[in-house]
């Protein structure tokens, strides 16, 4: 090894080697550390096991109002909507919309009287005000953000204001004529 | 600037200790013999209060953690329990309520002192890049703090500023579940909200280190803007006159401080946080705390939302970049006719971004705080094209000069550079 240092390597040889073999353990083995670092910070198993379904009756959510409910912590609209809200929803120009979806495929087919959405504003996740009878309801009789005035339609749609997306429609199915399954 | 130490041991043990260990030495030459421009204004006290801002949230804050509960059902309750039965509590934590609020004052009057006086110019570039380090962390550390008594401005307040980073595209929405924890803002937010307001302050008194070794290093800058270059005319060494100076205006600050902690203690908060978080209710006018309010305008101001998180970010990342956008070589405002009535302009225009970030997002608000977000970048625009043709006044020759003209009756603008403390004075 003494004449390592006197002779000038003209080719990669067993030093160079030996670097870069470490030095490529060394980063899988940090890329190894962050994984359970990083991964601590996604929702725990317990979160995730109360993210089973729920089932509801609808059956007592009259005509014209609209309950809010909890399904993996987030927050639901359940709204019985008058035949006014349905035909308004119905009439838009689908195309002219911001997030152009049309109310058919926002509804169940044969319970288009009940709108299904997520409560949180998808600009920055305020509840917006039309649940209640005194609420606001913003330009198109659904929904208004206080936050940053974001307006909704009758079937949940974006029509004004910062929010980029409609509210989404969760994953639901009716089990009976007036029940139905969240999840 | 720090030149030669001049640090003699006295004792036999201070020998023995320099020879080991030179901690003394380095208080000596970073707190005794440092050499201050002696033209310094009141202006230039700020970064000492700061420094005490921080060691106080820090003290009142480790003591809160001894009697707070971070978690979702208890966390507000833990909060009264500090305010009712803690002895003291209530002291405590309105020290430090109320000093995050103290802190940022202090912060923005340093801040708009660098900017007034060209403190962010060569050689001060890394050094005024660390304070937007500071600064970002600061509004970080503050943010988590306004969390934890889980009122309903802190759920909220952590709902939608969360909710910002759902803007950016394809990987948004997986950021945000991975900061919630969940599927919302719940309790495993406010536990690691909790752990990390804990670890941000030692972070940033680690960037403060850094801070202060870059000033100690290139020299504080001073109301003339020009470099000292004879430190015997130049400078007076730091004690005893800038420590007391420094403590003078420490008192004079706790003054301030403590009229809020005494006498209105709420005034800067919001009523609503005194009610517990509701995740099915937002609150009809929801704000956040006073110092964020200029960038939520900012927010608010553009109609797309990804749109409006770029704008409210890169309204504080444009202050990294100003060593470099100012395209004068004269630091202070003193001597530019023009960019000194921009800089007030800027003035006017965060404060109302301020009042608009308080106001309703409807109607006329959103227009002029469109017009006033506009202004806001057009500041950085202007400093840029006024400096390549504006005619600064004649600079002293150099600091002792600027002083020793005025006392043997120089004109009166010299004058004022040497004595006041309102550079507005100046005009």
């Amino acid at each position: 090894m003494a004449n390592a240092t006197d002779t000038k390597p003209t080719e990669p040889n067993r030093r160079d080697f030996l670097m870069l073999a470490t030095g490529a353990v060394g980063v899988v083995g940090l890329g190894a550390v962050v994984v359970p670092l990083v991964s601590q910070l996604a929702p725990d198993a317990q979160t995730v096991a109360a993210g089973a379904p729920i089932d509801l009756d609808l059956a007592p959510v009259a005509e014209g109002q609209a309950i809010k409910l909890f399904w993996r912590g987030k927050l639901i609209f359940v709204r019985h909507r008058t035949q006014k809200e349905i035909d308004e929803a119905r009439a838009v120009n689908v195309a002219s919309l911001p997030d152009p979806q049309p109310d058919q495929a926002r509804v169940k087919a044969g319970h288009e009287q009940f709108l299904v959405v997520y409560g949180n504003c998808t600009h920055l996740g305020c509840v917006p005000l039309g649940n209640s009878p005194g609420d606001p309801k913003g330009d198109y009789d659904g929904w208004f953000c206080p936050c940053h005035g974001s307006h909704y339609d009758s079937s949940g749609r974006i029509r004004k204001g910062p929010a980029p997306t409609n509210l989404p429609v969760p994953p639901y199915t009716f089990s009976a004529d007036t029940k139905i399954r969240i999840g | 600037m720090s030149g030669h130490s001049t640090y003699v041991p006295k004792s036999g043990f201070e020998r023995w200790l320099d020879a080991r260990l030179p901690i003394v030495r380095l208080a000596h030459d970073a707190g005794v013999s440092y050499p201050v421009p002696r033209n310094l204004n009141y202006f230039w006290t700020f970064g000492g209060i700061l420094m005490l801002m921080l060691v106080s949230q820090i003290v009142t804050g480790i003591i809160l953690a001894m009697h707070y509960t971070p978690h979702s059902t208890m966390a507000f309750k833990s909060v009264e329990h500090i305010m009712r039965d803690v002895n003291y509590g209530w002291l405590l934590r309105y020290l430090h309520s109320n000093g995050a609020s103290m802190f940022f004052v202090a912060v923005y009057i340093h801040m708009f002192r660098g900017l007034y006086y060209g403190s962010y110019k060569a050689p001060r570039e890394v050094l005024w890049i660390l304070g937007v380090v500071i600064l970002l962390l600061m509004m970080a550390t503050a943010f988590m703090g306004y969390v934890l008594p889980w009122g309903q401005m802190s759920f909220w307040g952590a709902t939608v500023i969360t909710n910002l980073f759902s803007a950016l595209p394809i990987v948004g929405e997986t950021i945000v579940t991975f900061l919630w924890g969940g599927f919302s803002v719940d309790n495993p937010t406010l536990n690691r909200f909790f752990s990390l307001h804990y670890l941000l302050p030692f972070m940033i008194f680690g960037v403060v280190i850094l801070h202060v070794w870059a000033l100690h290093h290139v020299g504080q800058n001073n109301p003339t803007g020009v470099e000292v270059k004879n430190v015997a005319k130049d400078t007076v060494p730091f004690t005893p006159y800038a420590t007391v100076k420094d403590l003078f205006a420490m008192v004079c600050f706790i003054g301030l401080f403590s009229y809020f902690v005494f006498y209105l203690p709420n005034f800067l908060g919001h009523a609503d946080n005194y009610i517990p978080a509701n995740p099915a209710v937002t609150p009809a006018h929801i704000v956040p705390e006073w110092y964020f309010l200029p960038f939520y305008a900012i927010l608010r101001a553009i109609p797309d939302k990804l749109g409006g998180v770029i704008a409210m970010g890169g309204a504080i990342v444009v202050l990294a970049f100003l060593p470099w956008i100012d395209s004068s070589k004269v630091r202070s405002m003193s001597y530019r006719p023009i960019a000194r009535q921009l800089f007030w302009a800027f003035v006017v225009v965060c404060i109302a971004l301020g009042w608009l970030g308080a106001m309703p997002a409807e109607g006329g608000y959103v227009i002029a705080s469109q017009i006033f977000t506009a202004l806001y970048f057009g500041y950085f625009v202007a400093l840029f094209v006024v400096g390549l043709f504006e005619r600064p006044k004649a600079l002293p020759t150099s600091i002792a000069d600027s002083i020793f003209a005025s006392i043997q009756g120089g004109s009166g603008a010299r004058m004022a550079v040497a004595t006041a403390a309102e550079p507005n004075a100046k005009g």
